[in-house]
């Protein structure tokens, strides 16, 4: 810490500076970027999955001894006769279901065959009966007593965490509270679908060692995960990162396709490789988390908040993953956006026979802020304030700690919300003229989440290794993992600003093996940057550190006195310098001769949520402000967003060219969920199975966005960079709902925003 | 199997390849798997995402929706195509801008702009917007893709 508080502050280098991809550009536009699904080995295996063909069930008859007689069968196994730990976060998951079954998704048998389409043909073979169990699908019905158990050992459909929080006053308040406002809010099931379908290879090294080519983005934990569920020894579990085709949060938990993928190339030594059609990926991944939210509040006559309810009802699906948690993001929304003595918050997340859940980018904060930013907006027009001054009313400005204790330091929640108001050029409610049968409004939203670091692990920290060679290359190790965000090269800009070096000097050794990088928690919740970021920075120092204290020896200069500016050692006092790769080879090659290799571990100073649920979980937290125009066609419904401004207080950005795109790509996502996305379930089963039927957002959509940043520094955060890969998805939904309020005076309170519910609700205006 | 694999030549950027496929078989499947082609992605292998748009004798092609056997002959061009050693200046143009993410979609947006701009040397706005749209982007690079494409065709100003 020490060393960060030391950091110069006059010498910004490549920071600030917009930086093309120097890290992964040419690969991926050339087509030479290697994908999972690009990869293969010699002697390969393709992995094929049978799945349960009802929701709920126990597996009565399984006989696949007619697939023996096929000579490109070369291994089938079930949860009858291989024996793997359960995973997930709760191991609540077996990997083969055996007998019971309690969705759709369940693996109940894979094949490994030399050829996929064979095999996925002889699957129609093996025979399996059910004897089929009452299903449940909603989550509040699945904890009424009467309610079929999912998981009969739990005793109850109830998921056993607990995120609920109190302030402990919030019913005096609402009994004594001059305005009092309730709404219940419902956002469905989306899916990730990023262009890249859920695939993995494993096979055997030359030592006989099991690795895995994954898409996590939490590598060093899969490696234990995987060998509990294999019953491995860690040692001879390896990781592979390839390039990932996105993730956007799904690649934080072990898939049961994954340690099946494994268990076959256990039984057959050969690789495997099991790839998801893109019907796969939308029948059988995990989806984001939907959630129905009922909101309280109440306020004084003049709009001030006093007080806050939520109660969120989950739906976990058949186990638990990450999605269930996003309860504990919303619930650091629903205490830390905007300023609110009394708080409390209640989740209820029940297993049911749907599909599971897992943390989608923003990881509950846009649920959460599409319901409470509505309620914000419906409470204002309610009050008759005007929607921009209700906000600034309640927003906090400087340093401000949550009800739950978390401490943002030189927030900036209202210069961020007036700042956009003014970008969007808010001239109050029904201020926009229509045109035939459109209508026009803007709609305003504001964010609260971490950017730096989360701690949900003992540790949120990462390591960094760096080394400059005998040619002058600088190669940092690190653990995170690349998706696409662009991290690795706003590490490079750091560690080149830092040491003093042109940028092109810097490798960066992401993905690929992680036996050959240092520890990174995992690369989820906008925290890289933040502390993958300093832990470069830290380790650049200690490099830095060395190099100049070897250069005053050779130099005969005081360390004091020298500095590195394009690679070279130079001295404020004298005329002598010393390019680095010459200093390294000569204080490398000589007897006793010694290399440049720094390591530093960073972890924030922040603190685990107590039994109480409180908690300084991150070392900095971020605002921002979304507003949206849009035009609305009451003949049809139709919603077309035409301008977005998007204001954020981010700190310094290193790389403003990719924080732009990572802002940008929530955007657009958001724009998905707000107008399009929603997943159609039958009996469990999704039924929107490609782009066809379930929309997503092409260039076509487009609205005009424009990005701006507070010019402050985080007092921790690299360069006082903070994170912001989850900024832009967060408020937008809400943001374009309550748009569409300001031209209709239609109130959606439930996504996606469809033409038949628009239509509906002009219906009834009109009826009314 | 009903109908015999054929022996057919493909003409895949400027190379004739003698290759037996079933009729059945996809152009994309046939770059992946014979040739080692994987620039060309399956994002959905049913026509809706545009990962996979290669340029079959001057017009992009879905080559997930082309059978093989029906281009043989035909004059094709992969991703990998449009680049030896160094970058087309579109491609040059994609990485520029920072118009891409994950980079999956990639070699199809590059496609796509390729003939795009072969057909409408300066487009409009509109114009790219209109002809990209069948290229899904999940990672939600659009402003920057269409950034990219009026950059190639010199229709903004360089580090604008």
């Amino acid at each position: 810490m020490e060393l960060l508080e030391k950091r110069a502050t006059s010498e910004m280098g490549y920071v600030g500076k917009p930086l093309p991809r120097i890290v992964d550009g040419f690969e991926k536009v050339s087509g030479r970027a290697e994908y999972i699904f690009d990869m293969e080995l010699p002697g390969m295996l393709y992995g094929v999955i049978l799945r349960s063909e009802v929701p709920h069930g126990v597996i009565r008859e399984l006989d696949y001894s007619s697939l023996q007689k096929y000579d490109f069968v070369k291994a089938v196994i079930s949860g009858r006769d291989v024996e793997l730990g359960n995973i997930g976060p709760l191991r609540d998951q077996p990997v083969l279901k055996y007998p019971k079954v309690r969705s759709t998704l369940d693996e109940v048998l894979a094949v490994a065959a030399t050829d996929a389409d064979k095999a996925l043909r002889v699957l129609d073979e093996v025979r399996v009966s059910y004897e089929p169990l009452a299903p449940v699908f909603d989550p509040e019905e699945a904890l009424r007593p009467e309610a079929p158990l999912i998981h009969e050992e739990n005793g109850s459909n109830l998921v056993k965490l607990n995120f609920d929080f109190s302030s402990g006053g919030v019913d005096r308040v609402f009994e004594g509270a001059p305005y009092v406002r309730e709404d219940t809010y419902d956002v469905p099931r989306v899916a990730f679908a990023p262009m890249g379908t859920l695939g993995a290879i494993s096979y055997l090294d030359p030592s006989g060692n099991l690795v895995l080519a994954s898409n996590t983005q939490e590598p060093f934990q899969l490696k234990r995960e995987l060998a509990e569920a294999l019953r491995l020894n860690p040692q001879r579990v390896r990781v592979f990162q390839p390039y990932v085709g996105g993730n956007f949060g799904r690649g934080m938990d072990l898939y049961p396709f994954e340690v099946v993928a494994c268990a076959l190339t256990l039984r057959t030594r050969r690789p495997v490789k099991i790839l998801y059609t893109r019907t796969d990926d939308f029948r059988y991944s995990p989806t984001r988390q939907p959630a129905r939210i009922r909101l309280k509040s109440a306020t004084t006559k003049d709009g001030r908040l006093m007080a806050r309810r939520a109660e969120v009802a989950l739906d976990a699906g058949a186990y638990v993953s990450w999605g269930v948690f996003d309860a504990r993001v919303m619930a650091s929304t629903v205490t830390g956006l905007y300023r609110v003595g009394e708080v409390e918050f209640k989740a209820r997340a029940a297993y049911t026979n749907n599909p599971y859940t897992i943390n989608m980018r923003g990881a509950g904060n846009p649920q959460m802020t599409f319901a409470l930013e509505s309620h914000m907006d419906s409470m204002a027009h309610e009050l008759g304030i005007d929607p921009v001054e209700f906000r600034l009313i309640n927003a906090y400005e400087g340093d401000y700690t949550t009800p739950q204790g978390m401490k943002a330091k030189d927030a900036r929640l209202r210069s961020v919300i007036g700042r956009c108001a003014e970008l969007i050029g808010w001239r109050g409610v029904h201020s926009l003229e229509p045109k035939g049968s459109k209508r026009y409004g803007v709609g305003f939203a504001a964010l609260f989440h971490v950017g730096g670091g989360a701690r949900v692990y003992r540790t949120d920290g990462a390591g960094a290794l760096i080394k400059i060679d005998d040619f002058g290359t600088v190669t940092l190790y690190i653990g995170m993992s690349e998706m696409g965000q662009g991290t690795v090269n706003s590490l490079a800009q750091i560690v080149a600003t830092e040491l003093g070096v042109p940028v092109d000097w810097v490798r960066v050794e992401y993905n690929g093996d992680v036996e050959g990088r240092p520890w990174d928690t995992a690369t989820h919740a906008s925290r890289s940057t933040f502390v993958c970021g300093n832990a470069a920075l830290l380790a650049a120092r200690k490099l830095k550190r060395e190099l100049l204290r070897a250069a005053s020896k050779t130099l005969n200069v005081k360390t004091s006195e020298l500095y590195i500016e394009g690679g070279v050692v130079k001295s404020r006092s004298k005329e002598v310098e010393i390019a680095l790769d010459k200093l390294v080879r000569r204080t490398h090659f000589k007897d006793n001769g010694k290399v440049f290799i720094a390591y530093a571990y960073y972890d924030t100073k922040t603190e685990m949520l107590d039994s109480q649920n409180k908690g300084n979980i991150s070392a900095a937290y971020v605002n921002a402000a979304q507003a949206a125009l849009v035009e609305v066609d009451t003949e049809t419904g139709e919603v077309r967003v035409l301008r977005v401004v998007s204001v954020h207080d981010i700190g310094q950005p290193i790389n403003p060219l990719g924080v732009r795109g990572q802002i940008v790509g929530g955007v657009v996502q958001g724009l998905g969920h707000a107008l399009y996305e929603e997943l159609v379930l039958d009996r469990g089963s999704v039924v929107t199975a490609g782009f066809g039927d379930y929309e997503v957002p092409s260039v076509g959509e487009m609205p005009e966005i424009q990005v701006d940043f507070l010019p402050t520094k985080d007092r921790y955060g690299p360069f006082g960079a903070r994170g912001v890969a989850e900024n832009g998805i967060i408020p937008i939904a809400a943001a374009i709902a309550n748009a569409v309020y300001d031209a209709t005076g239609v109130r959606i309170t439930s996504l996606p925003i469809k033409r038949e519910r628009v239509l509906k609700g002009l219906l009834k205006d009109v009826g009314g | 199997m009903l109908v015999n694999p054929r022996r057919i030549t493909l003409r895949v950027n400027g190379l004739n390849h003698m290759v037996t496929v079933e009729p059945r078989e996809s152009l994309l499947d046939v770059l992946r798997k014979q040739l080692g082609l994987t620039g060309a992605k399956k994002g959905c292998d049913m026509g809706s995402c545009g990962a996979c748009t290669v340029m079959v004798d001057g017009k992009s092609r879905l080559s997930c929706l082309t059978l093989a056997v029906s281009v043989e002959g035909m004059d094709i061009v992969t991703v990998e195509g449009l680049s030896r050693g160094e970058l087309d200046p579109l491609q040059e143009a994609f990485v520029r801008n920072d118009a891409l993410q994950c980079g999956f979609c990639t070699p199809g947006q590059v496609m796509s702009a390729k003939f795009l701009l072969d057909i409408i040397p300066k487009p409009s706005v509109e114009e790219v917007k209109y002809y990209m749209s069948g290229n899904i982007c999940r990672c939600g690079a659009y402003p920057k893709i269409i950034r990219a494409v009026l950059d190639a065709a010199g229709e903004v100003k360089r580090n604008g």
